[in-house]
């Protein structure tokens, strides 16, 4: 049971009162692919932040692998790498090589052995033949793809994607799609893409701050599928 | 996210100043601009603009480039000149008008044969000893490149911004400041939120 939240929940003090994104909420989080589906603003990127802390619970906890999210960050980012929707604000130098290798710095301390470990990461994800380019250069697909190559360069033991496949198209979505599914790690996988969900092992659906169905993949997004539909 | 904007000043060659290690080029660019502010007078403001452009011909920029990097700050330059002349004569305005056109010159002809990484590369190697002071060189580094990189992700998401007020039909300065501003600080977090998720920071 790597994941548990334990009546974590999430409110912010708001100009109009307190504000609840996320209500307490218990899970134990251990199959291997999770997704979590629900309409925007409900909640599903708060929920996924919780698990590594971008941010913290302000009732309840959050635990990993034992650590404590908001007590042992540094050990619990160790092990949930995250890839967020826009690569854009997530790759931070200026050519994709180094990039990697800013992922790689805290593990790897000489600079050569790190180049030629960023530059296996490149080459693993198809990506050899761009080490030196700039990273406005690539297209979309690309980008995002440097994005998790950089966030699995370190080899977490958990990935947390929010929404990666939002602004790709559809090959790119099914590349992106195919990589995280794929993935020896425990995928925490939250999408507008209802196939992708599907592939999943257990699906959350995520409406007005809590969740509101668990369980298989079909039936998770029957649930939400039949939601919508009903308001209209 | 293709806007030429992106691509910056530096365009690859093989001349004598691209040839050049960026560290000796910076060093060197330093000492020239040095030079060109304290020595007064004149003629000396007339052999740092030969300089100046000796170095822009040799780095074979186009006149293109030359123009489009250079002509908002020409303006600048005109209007100092024109403020020194009301206060200090023809002179000093000439002198002023020289040395900032031949500075400009010169960082241009540095920029246009170097790329960003060397100048980040020769930076770190520079700072290196003060990390016995506790100067970590590669956070430095990537404070400089965060910098870069935000220069054209923020006009990137200025002409955006500019044109949704546009197809909206909006003319007002706040159509387009507010919402830019909004932005650039959203940006900002969310490159924060991304160097925390990848535990830069934590150690």
């Amino acid at each position: 049971m790597p994941i548990v939240l334990d009546g974590a929940g999430v409110t912010v003090e708001a100009p109009d009162g307190p504000r609840v994104l996320l209500e307490p909420t218990t899970l134990e989080l251990g199959e291997h692919r999770i997704g979590v589906i629900g309409p925007n603003g409900s909640g599903k990127s708060t929920l996924a932040r919780l698990l590594n802390g971008l941010v913290l619970p302000t009732a309840g906890r959050v635990v990993v692998d034992g650590f404590d999210v908001a007590r042992q960050g540094r050990e619990v980012r160790r092990r949930v790498g995250f890839c967020f929707t826009d690569p854009a604000a997530q790759l931070v130098m200026p050519t994709c090589v180094e990039d990697v290798e800013l992922s790689l710095r805290r593990t790897e301390k000489d600079a050569r052995r790190r180049r030629e470990r960023a530059l296996e990461v490149l080459d693993r994800h198809g990506l050899a033949d761009h080490a030196d380019v700039t990273v406005h250069a690539l297209s979309g697909g690309q980008k995002q793809l440097l994005a998790l190559a950089g966030v699995l360069a370190v080899e977490p033991s958990v990935l947390v994607a929010d929404e990666p496949t939002t602004l790709l198209d559809l090959a790119n979505t099914r590349r992106i799609g195919d990589l995280l599914l794929g993935l020896p790690q425990q995928l925490v996988l939250v999408t507008h893409d209802l196939d992708l969900a599907r592939r999943c092992d257990r699906v959350l659906v995520v409406a007005d701050a809590g969740v509101r169905f668990d369980g298989p993949a079909a039936d998770a997004v029957a649930f939400y599928v039949s939601s919508v539909v009903g308001v209209a | 996210m293709s806007s030429p904007l992106l691509v910056g000043v530096h365009r690859p060659g093989s001349s004598v100043l691209h040839r050049l290690p960026a560290g000796v080029k910076l060093v060197g660019l330093a000492a020239f601009s040095v030079a060109v502010v304290l020595v007064r007078g004149l003629p000396p403001a007339a052999v740092g603009l030969g300089v100046a452009v000796a170095l822009a011909v040799l780095a074979r920029l186009p006149l293109g480039v030359l123009w489009r990097a250079s002509r908002a700050l020409l303006v600048a330059a005109v209007v100092v000149a024109g403020l020194q002349w009301w206060v200090d004569g023809p002179e000093r305005a000439a002198e002023t008008l020289l040395d900032l056109v031949a500075l400009a010159l010169a960082a241009l002809a540095v920029s246009a044969t170097t790329p960003v990484n060397a100048i980040l590369d020769a930076l770190v190697r520079a700072i290196a000893p003060l990390r016995h002071v506790g100067v970590d060189p590669g956070r430095v580094a990537l404070a400089f490149g965060l910098a870069v990189g935000a220069l054209p992700g923020t006009l990137a998401l200025a002409v955006e911004t500019r044109d949704a007020a546009r197809a909206r039909g909006l003319r007002t300065p706040r159509a387009y400041l507010t919402p830019f501003v909004i932005r650039v600080v959203a940006r900002a977090h969310e490159t924060g939120d991304a160097l925390h998720a990848r535990g830069i920071g934590d150690d």
